[in-house]
């Protein structure tokens, strides 16, 4: 057979076996992959899908270190139930400006991209110091360094920003010097929160059902 | 493996983290995933294919020095990496935690491995390339290609980056990367494991030649394009999704042509099933392979993965592969490798007896209180009553998680509890003391540390 005896010159080349892995595996990244990153987002924003701020980045970045999206969700899928639970599904444009995307794979606790508004600050504040004090039957960790902890102790928010704008977000230069004032005084508690009710403010071009 | 079960404890008992940073769930989970994909599979994986590679080639490895380079630069980038990740460092893409500094690191490991493994195969005295080593080779062409595109970022710090893909662009990357790590790591590194140690082991050859070679270049081509099934229903165009799906169900055929010539293969070799405890995990391990590779394209199909995507089922099939597969063929080689390397017998069969029922129960007992879990889950959040809307609160169907929980909890524990038993025994192999067979001591059910 023609395609055994190809492949009995293959199975004798370390060079030719090695291409031969590199182009197979390729193509379907290649006809997935390319048509989507090669499109340009930025404008694409919905009106409500603001630059996050100077605080509200130092909590995503929290919500980042402290790998919330093991267990909660950022992404509403379009079906009756999770529209009732959860509010208005999620649209692409409303994450162009999160790097990297969190949309997570698994919920151990409730999808959180329509959190922003639907409680109090203090809320809040009791809740991620112990969940249990306002959710009883609560399973999630908590986290009393975020009130003891100053935001951005490490100063790098200056640094954050221009990254970012390199990146292509429309960070001003008045946003970057501003920053640190924005964050002064504020715990890391504070921005996580800042955070949180920033979270889905778009409402991803829909009304609320 | 510990550190997954201090978190599968956390999942019952919440406040076991002792209000440390370090022991909180969300980091010592990614932790946890780290260390078992990245220390545990990687390690093995790389220690087999330097330890096959010899021997389909004829030839002792290529560059012996650089090869030690590769095991000290992996394993310190791999341990430091997760200290890292507990102290807080962390990338946000989900197996792709590490932040840039190691993830430079483990590149150049990777490369070192590359050099050493191809120099090793370049270098052979025997004619062809044995099927194992394309198998590991794609496994470290492949994990290449995914791990540099996926990791692009723009470091901010020494421990802060920013992707260079954003939202729906960064899910997609990364679900490419996420899926096919799984796929050429997990499942292509890990059938080069078999390829080599379940003929060795048996003692038969391999049974169709032709079909090997079909299954591997299929697998090949189609694994890399199913990893849009795990955006199902999301923020993504909906011609990829569908793509994903379709591949995904493709894949079966050739995941199971691997199964089908494992079976064919071992089958000649039936009687030492009985009595050889490498082989007993060999082939249970391919047992596991093949369900958790019908189950994959099940979970892939939108109709099911509706219920499925976000529950506990989707970590049920994980583990189902990562404990039934991946950690018993990789106990299977251990209790093969380790008295050939010491120049000892196995200092006990029955202990490797005992470890492979608990291996066994406890994958099991995973099994089916993830399956529950996640079907309870998937069923409840969606359920409508008579006005359409939600039935069950979400902190109610969390609530009745709790027994499925602790008992993923005792499953995780008695498969650690007979890992300690393997590592024990191994110990006493290598040490090479000659002893009366002993009664297996008090170990086996309470004593593993949690």
């Amino acid at each position: 057979m023609s395609w055994l005896s190809l492949h009995h010159r293959l199975e004798r080349h370390t060079g030719l076996l090695i291409f031969g892995i590199l182009l197979v595996s390729a193509i379907g990244g290649m006809v997935q992959l390319l048509p989507i990153v090669s499109e340009d987002t930025h404008g694409h924003g919905l009106p409500g899908s603001m630059l996050y701020s100077a605080l509200e980045l130092e909590g995503r970045d929290i919500y980042i270190r402290e790998s919330c999206s093991t267990c909660h969700t950022q992404q509403i899928r379009p079906l009756l139930a999770e529209v009732k639970r959860y509010g208005p599904y999620s649209r692409a444009e409303e994450f162009v400006y999160d790097r990297p995307f969190l949309w997570g794979s698994k919920r151990t606790g409730p999808d959180l991209h329509r959190i922003g508004g639907r409680y109090s600050d203090v809320w809040h504040r009791l809740h991620l110091i112990d969940p249990r004090s306002v959710v009883p039957a609560s399973i999630m960790p908590a986290y009393p360094w975020l009130a003891t902890n100053a935001a951005d102790h490490r100063g790098s928010i200056q640094a954050r920003m221009r990254a970012l704008a390199k990146l292509g977000h429309p960070y001003t230069a008045v946003d970057i010097s501003g920053a640190p004032a924005g964050l002064e005084g504020k715990t890391e508690l504070d921005a996580v929160i800042a955070y949180l009710q920033s979270m889905g403010r778009s409402n991803g071009g829909q009304a609320q059902p | 493996m510990t550190a997954g079960v201090y978190v599968a404890a956390e999942l019952v008992w919440p406040t076991i983290d002792w209000g440390l940073p370090a022991l909180s769930f969300g980091r010592l989970r990614t932790a946890h995933t780290t260390l078992v994909l990245f220390g545990f599979g990687v390690s093995a994986l790389i220690g087999t294919a330097f330890y096959s590679v010899q021997r389909t080639s004829h030839v002792r490895l290529f560059a012996p020095g650089l090869a030690w380079a590769v095991f000290y630069a992996w394993q310190a980038a791999i341990v430091l990496g997760a200290v890292s990740i507990l102290a807080g460092w962390n990338a946000g893409k989900e197996y792709a935690e590490l932040e840039w500094p190691f993830d430079l690191a483990i590149t150049a490991a990777w490369v070192g491995f590359a050099i050493v493994f191809f120099g090793t195969i370049a270098k052979r005295k025997v004619d062809a390339i044995y099927i194992s080593n394309w198998f590991y080779g794609a496994l470290i062409i492949v994990v290449a290609m995914l791990h540099i595109v996926n990791s692009l970022a723009l470091p901010v710090t020494a421990g802060k980056s920013y992707s260079l893909f954003a939202g729906a662009q960064d899910a997609v990357v990364q679900w490419w990367y996420g899926h096919n790590a799984v796929g050429f790591l997990l499942t292509g590194g890990f059938l080069g494991m078999l390829y080599y140690f379940l003929p060795k082991q048996s003692e038969q050859p391999i049974w169709s030649y032709r079909l090997s070679i079909i299954a591997f270049w299929a697998f090949v081509y189609t694994y890399i394009w199913a990893g849009p099934h795990h955006l199902h229903y999301h923020a993504v165009p909906e011609w990829l999704q569908s793509l994903g799906m379709v591949m995904s169900l493709i894949l079966l055929a050739p995941s199971w042509a691997t199964l089908v010539n494992g079976i064919m293969t071992v089958s000649g070799a039936a009687g030492k099933l009985k009595t050889d405890p490498a082989l007993k995990f060999i082939v249970l391990a391919l047992a596991f392979y093949g369900l958790a590779t019908f189950e994959g394209p099940m979970l892939a199909i939108k109709s099911v993965n509706v219920f499925s995507h976000f529950t506990e089922w989707t970590i049920g099939h994980v583990h189902s592969g990562a404990l039934g597969w991946n950690a018993l063929i990789t106990f299977g080689t251990f209790y093969f490798l380790v008295p050939r390397l010491a120049g000892a017998p196995l200092y006990s069969a029955r202990l490797a007896n005992i470890h492979f029922w608990l291996a066994l129960g406890g994958t099991i007992l995973y099994a089916l209180a993830m399956w529950g879990a996640g079907v309870s889950q998937g069923v409840l959040w969606l359920s409508l009553d008579e006005l359409g809307e939600v039935r069950f609160s979400f902190n109610d169907v969390m609530a009745a998680m709790r027994p499925y929980y602790l008992l993923r909890f005792l499953a995780g524990l008695m498969f650690l509890a007979g890992a300690v038993l393997m590592a024990w025994n191994l110990a006493r192999t290598v040490a090479g003391r000659r002893t009366i067979l002993v009664a297996p001591p008090a170990i086996v059910g309470a004593g593993a540390p949690a």
